[in-house]
This record gives C-alpha cells, structure tokens and sequence, in this order.
C-alpha cells in the first residue's frame, strides 16, 4: 500500500472526519471521537502503522486531547491519532495491546495529566512520587511550594 | 575513629598525646578523600572528566568509587527532583562518618535555572544533606571542582573529628514528602476509582 491508496482507503472509512484528514508529505492527523479511539488505532496497526512514537495530551481547559502518533515505516507515512475526553471523567482505552510502547506513555500521561487508561498492565505513575497530589500539567494545578518567577528577572 | 576516642577519654589530663595522633590522622584523612559520584545531570559529565586523564583527580587522592560504604565525600553533581532525593538521601546514610559533600553546580546549590515555576526540583541539597562546599557553575570545570577538593581538603584537616561531626541542623530527619514509606501509593488508588466510573476526587487540584 502506498500513501495514495492510504489516503483513499481512510477517506473511505471515515467519511465524515475526511475534511480533517490530510496527508500531505506523509503527515496527517486523525480526529476521532472517543468511542472510535481504539479501533482507528487498530484499524492503523492493521494498515501497517507498526511504530508507535508517542502519546501525550494537550490540557484544553474545556476537555483534554490525546494525540498518539504512528509511524508506518514501510510507507514512510505519519499519522497524529487525536481524541477528546471530558474533564470530569478522563478515562480512556490503553493502546498497550497494540503497541507495548504505549506502557509507560500512557504512565506519564496519568502521571502529568490525571488521564487513566482502561486496559493498561500497570496504572500508576513514573515519573513523580507515588505520593504526589495532583497532576502538575493540568492548568489548574496549584503547588504552593512553586515560586514563580518575579517580573523583573 | 572509636580508637581515638578512647584514647581521649583514657587520657584526659595528657593532651599532648592524643594532639599528636589526632592532627597526624586529620592530615592524612585529607590526603585521601574518596568520592561518591552523585551525577545526575550535565554536571556529572564534568565530574566524569575529572577523573580520566587530563584533569585525574587520583594524583590528589580523590577517586571514585560506586560504593557508598568506601567513601568518605559525596559530589552532588545535578539537578536533584523530589523523587530522587530519596535516594540521594538513602546514599548519604549508607556512608561511614566522617563523610562530606560537596554541592556541585548551581542545580545541587540552590535549584539554579529550576527555583523558580518548577514544581519538581529540590532547591539545592543542603535541603537535605550538610554541605561543606558550595561549587557554582553552570556546569563548573574540571579545574574549580579541583579547587573545591582543596578547600575540602583543608577544612577536613583543620577539623578534628575526635568529638564527633556536629550538624548544624538534624540531617537524620525523614524528607517531608518525598519519602514513600508508610504511603499506601494513592495514585493507583486514585486510577483504580476512575476506571470503576466513578469521578476523581474533588480535592485532587489542590
């Protein structure tokens, strides 16, 4: 499969996100909703996005966004594999059944941004104290032992 | 060291003795101050570059040693995070008395370019350990970390340890947060609630 075919075969399966997805250069990005969040990711794998680059997530004070990103290196081609869960249940499916790569991503997203994985082998945090309280990259994180930087420096 | 301190009790009255062994075994404590490598960060390349050839830190008698319980001084050389400071304490406890350190760079001194908006860094050691010598830089060269195994040096033959280290503060303490015992790991509790369905607790922003 070629990047051409690629695109046709996506555009097919997901008629209504096709505006959004764009493969120019080999890059795209995939906006699902949530509940498709898994299987698009399944549905890559299948397609032979084989590489797993990332996971993290993006704090958008209304609701979070995972963005995964995969690599099929056969193809040469990047996919951004985005969704949206709500802030006040900020839950969603592990990808550690398709990529183990996924383990400690997905640990370090739960660590920084409170976001648990349903599914994953090992929910707890990495990098942060087990005791930590709080998650220090959502925007309403307050510390009190933060000393923020006076205006003059 | 329990010998000298016999000798001083057993001798009370006749110091002139006891001068003598305790300023011959001060002097030769400094010839030979053997370092405990806390690298941490880029400071620890510079602390790796000591030891080899050019800069070889063994003619003064420093060398490093990966065992806690052979040496005599800690170089802290790195950012310190409150999850490793634990451990950097745990290191510290494992080292026989009499043992120093040496805070190496401005992240083991005072936090450096992490003081401020950092909610994961330990502004500098001395939060936890007994610093002798303070080493700025960002990171200082091979040549200053020399400098400050002099100054340690001196100080530690100018300082008799027939009474014993006297802390300025009680070191032995437990980090305040930071320590994992006793815990019951809230955080895979707080994961376990969620995938459940229910909804994280409201006090977790706090």
């Amino acid at each position: 499969m070629n990047i051409d075919e690629l695109r046709e075969h996506l555009c097919g399966t997901y008629p209504d996100l096709c505006p959004l997805f764009s493969i120019e250069f080999g890059d795209g990005v995939l906006i699902v909703d949530r509940g498709r969040y898994w299987s698009a990711a399944k549905d890559l794998k299948d397609l032979g996005f084989d590489r797993l680059g990332m996971i993290t997530a993006v704090d958008g004070v209304d609701d979070f966004e995972i963005v995964a990103r995969v690599t099929a290196r056969e193809m040469g081609a990047h996919i951004f594999l985005k969704t949206h869960v709500p802030r006040d249940e900020p839950a969603i499916e592990t990808l550690t059944d398709l990529w183990p790569a996924a383990d400690w991503q997905e640990r370090e997203v739960y660590d920084l941004f409170g976001i648990s994985f349903r599914g994953h082998p090992d929910m707890r945090r990495i990098l942060l104290p087990d005791d930590w309280v709080g998650h220090p990259l959502r925007k309403d994180y307050r510390d009190e032992r933060i000393i923020r930087r006076p205006d003059y420096i | 060291m329990a010998l000298v301190d016999r000798i001083g009790k057993s001798l009370t009255g006749a110091p002139l003795v006891l001068t003598n062994v305790d300023a011959l075994i001060d002097w030769s404590r400094g010839q030979s101050l053997w370092a405990m490598p806390m690298g941490t960060a880029c400071c620890a390349m510079e602390l790796i570059a000591a030891s080899f050839s050019k800069f070889d830190f063994d003619r003064l008698g420093s060398f490093p040693r990966p065992d806690p319980r052979h040496t005599d001084v800690m170089i802290v050389a790195g950012t310190i995070t409150r999850r490793m400071a634990p451990a950097v304490k745990r290191l510290w406890e494992q080292m026989p008395e009499p043992k120093y350190c040496i805070a190496m760079g401005n992240c083991a001194v005072s936090g450096g370019i992490f003081y401020y908006d950092t909610y994961s860094v330990v502004r500098g050691v001395d939060e936890f350990l007994p610093v002798d010598v303070y080493l700025g830089g960002c990171p200082p060269r091979p040549e200053a970390l020399q400098d400050a195994v002099l100054q340690l040096r001196e100080l530690v033959r100018s300082r008799s340890i027939a009474e014993g280290r006297e802390y300025d503060r009680d070191y032995t303490l437990p980090l305040p947060g930071g320590d994992r015992a006793g815990t019951t790991d809230p955080g895979r509790a707080e994961a376990a609630g969620v995938l459940a369905g229910g909804t994280p607790e409201s006090g977790d922003e706090t």
